[in-house]
């Protein structure tokens, strides 16, 4: 085990200084990333001023060492925008939000689509299983984006049930947390159904049976535990996607996190602060996906050999 | 005597057998995905192709005295209008219709792009194997960690929007199902007999690459390059969305929904119709590409 996870974190460092020079990288996509930050209107005086303060004028080499030594060392530089405001102090204030959100749609894709993926799985070709598929194509298809602005047309404009923008109370978090989370539950449940069709037709659920034990204890404490178990790293890798693909949702909700500081910073030419939150989101990604690996190997023995 | 000549000739139940090719149109037929999702997107494909003949009016022209027209179905409807026109004027029908061509263009155009990446890197992850295999699965585990509409806004944002950076941006960013697909695939048929026959009669890599491997997952790309051109088209939608995908005037259905949030409560159509338009369309791509996965390999189901 101990092995398993040396091993699974040397590949997870590589992953993660591979898109830390990817990301360092796409600052400097446009040529110049001293004019891009200047904005349109700034003179060439102007745009010489940036690139000597922020050192552009340097080798690429030498930038990308002095930004992963100063990241490594928690500063991910200064907001351009917002009076100089390290990007660290930044990130901290929006990150729990767009975490929460994260959370909140991720355990309604899990409360949807387990429910429904084992109820497909028990009753396969049935009505019900027709049913969960159905959710499932429809969920797939949907633009979240657009899936979120009717809830708010629904919800809060219609019915006024919900408020429409915002992240003050829980109460805000609900209609971003369904947005988000069902286009993550199609994958969720066809992986359920799929995990505990195969688990049903094996030897030690017909024991089980053939001991007579009660269906509901066959189902949940035998089959579910074990078809469960890619479901857990499907979910992390859910979870990080959600945090990527967050500032659709958010910039519809005006919910105050990453996604829509990223969105913020766009307008503004920020790309400072852009650049951290890419790193961010994807550290995010890779944390969750080792922690779901190492999690994964925990539960099934036989992953730690291969 | 009459044994001999029963068994020479085929039985009756082998005449009867009907031919592969028999098989595959009664499940193309027969399938309710291929049917529908494929009819749904032919009908959007020549929409798109002949939006000049169909739709009633040029999509960018504008004119203020004629703009919020409502949809047909309202009182103040207007039959020069079908779909209403949108707060510049413009008529709504025809900025859907040419919409369609935006959406199948980027789409069609991000998936062979991220297909040549992809299908490359995961036929040689998986036949190949080795270093070669361990190199381009690190490649998929970098590209997985990066968040794609994040670093496809930033790009977007940095290089300035234009529809061939839209097209090349999105390329660069989704090949990693096809790789994926594509490697776990020539992974199962990498060792079959005429692979080693093929090897042994000593064919170049890329003649068994291309003609021994390729038509055998065949199958597989397709499935995979259906479902792509859907997250494609569903991405440029939520760029455009945020602004930085199609740059307005040009009709892009994302692009819509956006200018019609604004005015959503006391006109909701402006979002729920390109936003239906563009449900349809993915759903018919995925509907598609489910069924071909079912009709020609029904065990790959769930």
């Amino acid at each position: 085990m101990l092995f398993y996870a040396l091993k699974r974190l040397g590949v997870a460092v590589l992953v993660v200084v591979t898109v830390s020079v990817i990301t360092f990288s796409l600052l400097h996509l446009s040529g110049d990333p001293a004019a891009a930050m200047a904005g349109e209107n700034a003179t060439q005086e102007d745009i010489e001023y940036v690139r000597e303060h922020y050192g552009f004028d340097r080798p690429l080499i030498v930038q990308y060492m002095e930004w992963a030594t100063s990241v490594l060392q928690g500063d991910l530089g200064e907001s351009i925008y917002l009076k100089e405001m390290p990007v660290v102090e930044i990130i901290k204030v929006r990150a729990p939000v767009t975490m929460t959100l994260g959370a909140c749609a991720l355990s309604f894709a899990l409360l949807l689509a387990i429910p429904l993926g084992v109820l497909a799985a028990i009753y396969p070709n049935t009505i019900i299983d027709r049913i969960a598929l159905t959710i499932a194509v429809l969920g797939q298809a949907m633009p979240s984006f657009w899936f979120g602005l009717i809830l708010m047309y629904t919800f809060s404009l219609g019915l006024g049930w919900l408020p429409s923008a915002g992240s003050a109370t829980w109460k805000h978090y609900i209609m971003p947390s369904i947005a988000l989370g069902y286009y993550a539950a199609p994958a969720i449940m066809r992986l359920t159904r799929a995990g505990m069709i195969e688990v049903m037709s094996s030897d030690y659920i017909r024991t089980a049976r053939a001991k007579g034990l009660r269906p509901g204890i066959v189902i949940f404490k035998h089959a579910l535990r074990n078809a469960i178990i890619p479901v857990v790293s499907l979910s992390a890798v859910q979870l990080g996607f959600m945090l990527g693909g967050s500032i659709v949702i958010e910039s519809i909700f005006t919910l105050n996190g990453l996604g829509w500081l990223a969105w913020q910073s766009i307008q503004r030419s920020d790309l400072f602060v852009l650049q951290a939150i890419v790193l961010t989101v994807a550290l995010f990604y890779i944390v969750l996906t080792f922690l779901a690996d190492l999690l994964n190997a925990f539960l099934d023995p036989r992953i730690r050999v291969r | 005597m009459t044994s001999l000549t029963a068994e020479m000739l085929p039985s009756a139940t082998e005449i009867l057998e009907p031919s592969p090719g028999a098989i595959l149109r009664r499940r193309v037929f027969g399938d309710w995905g291929v049917m529908i999702g494929g009819g749904v997107l032919l009908a959007i494909i020549l929409m798109a192709i002949f939006a000049p003949l169909i739709a009633p009016h040029d999509p960018l022209d504008q004119d203020l005295y004629r703009k919020y027209i409502p949809p047909i179905w309202h009182d103040k409807g207007n039959w020069e209008f079908l779909l209403g026109t949108d707060r510049l004027g413009r008529d709504f029908l025809s900025r859907l219709i040419y919409g369609a061509q935006i959406s199948l263009l980027i789409g069609f155009s991000a998936m062979l792009i991220s297909g040549v990446i992809g299908t490359a890197l995961g036929v040689a992850a998986g036949y190949f194997g080795g270093r070669v295999d361990m190199v381009i699965t690190f490649l998929i585990t970098c590209r997985l960690a990066m968040p794609v509409i994040l670093v496809a806004l930033a790009v977007v944002a940095i290089v300035g929007s234009s529809l061939s950076v839209v097209i090349i941006v999105l390329g660069l960013l989704i090949w990693d199902r096809f790789a994926v697909v594509m490697r776990s695939s020539t992974q199962q048929i990498r060792n079959l007999d005429y692979i080693a026959a093929a090897e042994a009669s000593g064919c170049s890599t890329m003649r068994i690459l291309l003609s021994e491997i390729m038509p055998n997952i065949l199958n597989n790309l397709i499935v995979v390059a259906t479902l792509e051109v859907a997250h494609a088209v569903l991405l440029e939608a939520a760029l455009s969305f945020l602004g930085l995908g199609v740059q307005p005037p040009d009709p892009s259905w994302g692009l819509m929904i956006s200018e019609g949030k604004g005015e959503m409560l006391f006109k909701p159509w402006m979002i729920v119709l390109p936003g239906g338009a563009l449900f349809a369309m993915v759903l018919a791509v995925n509907m598609l590409g489910d069924g071909i996965r079912d009709v020609t390999a029904p065990e790959n189901r769930n």
